[in-house]
C-alpha cells in the first residue's frame, strides 16, 4: 500500500511537471524535500529525547499502573465479554495509558500482548473477534494528551506557540475515538449476541500470574525490545 | 509536570535521572529511525507540490471545501492520514513549511495529525502478530473514526482559531 502511494506521488509529480513545464523545479524539490525530512528529523529530537526520558520516569514510578487502575471501569464497559480476572484486561490498560501518554513505543508491545490474550479467547484463530476489533478501534483513534512530534515540528518552524494545538488536538482525538466506539458497537450489535466465553479457566490460568496487571517489570522489558510505531512517532 | 513527576518518583525510590538517561535513549533511536522514512516521504510530496499536481488536485476540490469554508490544502492529509503515518507527518510538515506554523492551515494540519492513529498500519500490525486473517469491521470503524476526526480537527481548529 505504502508503496503504491509512492510511487503515485513521484509518477505524478513526473507527469504533472511535464505538463506545466517544470521539470527543472521537480529535481530541486526532490533535494529540498530529503532536505526538510533531515531537518525535521533533527528537530524532533530535542523533544522526543525530552519527553520520553521523562516518560520512563513516570513509567519507573508506577504512574502508568496508576493510570490503568483509573481506567479499569472504561475497560470494563468496552469489553463485556471478556472475563473480568483475565489477563489481557491488564494489557489493555497498559496499552491504553501509554497511548494516552503518547508512548507509541510502549503502546505497541502492551496492545500485541494484549491481542495474543485475546486471540486465546477467540474461538475461530482467523477471524477477529469482538473484543479484537474494540482493541484496534481504541488504537486507530486513540487518545493522546500531548502530541510530542507536532510540537516538535512547529518548534523547527519557529511557531509562536507551538503547544496551542494541544487542546484543539486533544478535542479531535477525543471525538475521533468517540466516533470508533459507537461505531464499533454499532456493528458489534449488528453481528449478532457476542459468542459467550464459558471454557476460561484452564486456558488463562497460567498467563494470569505473570501478566494480570500489565506488570510494570515485565512493560519495561518488552518496551525497550520492540521498536514500535504510535501516533507520536509515526514511523511506517 | 516537569517537576512533579521526577519529585513523586524521587519519592518512591527511583534513580530518576539514570532513568532519565534511559528512556531518553530511546527517544534518541526514535527520533534518528525516523530520518530514512520522513526523507522518502518528504522527497516524494516536495515533488508533487513543486510539479503542480498538489494545486490540481486541491483546485478538483476548491468548489466545495470553498462552500464549507475549509481550506482545500488540507484535503490530501485527510486522504493520506489512515494510509501512511510518515508521508502525512511529512505533508504536514510541508503544509506548516509552507504555511506557517500559526496559519490557520498549519494549525489544522497540526490537529489532524496528532489526533489520531495511522488505521492501516495499527490494522497491520496488532492483527498481523497474531494471525488474523479476515478483520471483519475493523477496518470500517477504524477509517469511519479517521473521518469523523478530521471533519472534528477542521471544525474546532476554526472554532478555537477563527
Amino acid at each position: 500500500m505504502v508503496n503504491w502511494i509512492w510511487l503515485f506521488f513521484i509518477v505524478a509529480s513526473f507527469i504533472a511537471a511535464a505538463v506545466t513545464g517544470r521539470m527543472e523545479a521537480l529535481t530541486e524539490a526532490a533535494f529540498d524535500g530529503a532536505k526538510s525530512g533531515v531537518t525535521v528529523s533533527f528537530g524532533l529530537i530535542s523533544v522526543m529525547v525530552f519527553w520520553l526520558g521523562l516518560m520512563r520516569i513516570a513509567e519507573d514510578a508506577r504512574l502508568l499502573d496508576r493510570m490503568a487502575v483509573l481506567l479499569q471501569p472504561v475497560v470494563r464497559f468496552l469489553f463485556p465479554d471478556v472475563p473480568r480476572n483475565h489477563p489481557a484486561l491488564g494489557y489493555i490498560m497498559s496499552n491504553m495509558s501509554a497511548n494516552i501518554l503518547g508512548l507509541g513505543n510502549a503502546a505497541t508491545p502492551m496492545g500485541i500482548k494484549a491481542m495474543q490474550e485475546l486471540q486465546k479467547l477467540n474461538p475461530d484463530k482467523e477471524t477477529a473477534s469482538a473484543a479484537m476489533c474494540t482493541l484496534l478501534a481504541l488504537n486507530t483513534s486513540s487518545i493522546t494528551l500531548v502530541p510530542t512530534t507536532l510540537i516538535a515540528i512547529r518548534m523547527t518552524y519557529s511557531s509562536a506557540h507551538p503547544a496551542e494545538i494541544v487542546g484543539t488536538t486533544l478535542a479531535a482525538t477525543l471525538i475521533a475515538t468517540a466516533a470508533a466506539i459507537a461505531a464499533d458497537r454499532w456493528y458489534r450489535h449488528r453481528s449478532g449476541k457476542p459468542p459467550q466465553w464459558k471454557d476460561i479457566g484452564g486456558g488463562s490460568g497460567g498467563a494470569g500470574a505473570s501478566g494480570k496487571h500489565g506488570g510494570a517489570g515485565g512493560y519495561a522489558a518488552i518496551a525497550n525490545n520492540t521498536p514500535g510505531s504510535g501516533k507520536g512517532e509515526a514511523v511506517v | 509536570m516537569i517537576v512533579l513527576i521526577p519529585l513523586y518518583a524521587a519519592f518512591r525510590k527511583v534513580p530518576v535521572y539514570e532513568t532519565f538517561l534511559s528512556g531518553a535513549q530511546e527517544g534518541f533511536g526514535t527520533a534518528i529511525n525516523i530520518i530514512p522514512h520522513l526523507v522518502g516521504m518528504m522527497v516524494a510530496i516536495s515533488m508533487f507540490r513543486a510539479s503542480g499536481a498538489m494545486d490540481m488536485l486541491a483546485s478538483l476540490f476548491e468548489p466545495l471545501f470553498h462552500w464549507l469554508h475549509i481550506p482545500a490544502e488540507v484535503l490530501p492529509l485527510g486522504m493520506l492520514r489512515p494510509l501512511t503515518g510518515a508521508g502525512s507527518l511529512a505533508f504536514t510538515t510541508e503544509l506548516i513549511k509552507t504555511y506557517g506554523p500559526d496559519s490557520m492551515i498549519g494549525r489544522i494540519a497540526s490537529t489532524i495529525q496528532g489526533s489520531t492513529d495511522t488505521t492501516l498500519y495499527v490494522l497491520t500490525v496488532y492483527f498481523g502478530a497474531v494471525g488474523i486473517r479476515r478483520s471483519r469491521y475493523a477496518l470500517k470503524v477504524g477509517l469511519f473514526s479517521d473521518m469523523v476526526g478530521f471533519a472534528a480537527a477542521i471544525m474546532i481548529c476554526l472554532l478555537v482559531f477563527g
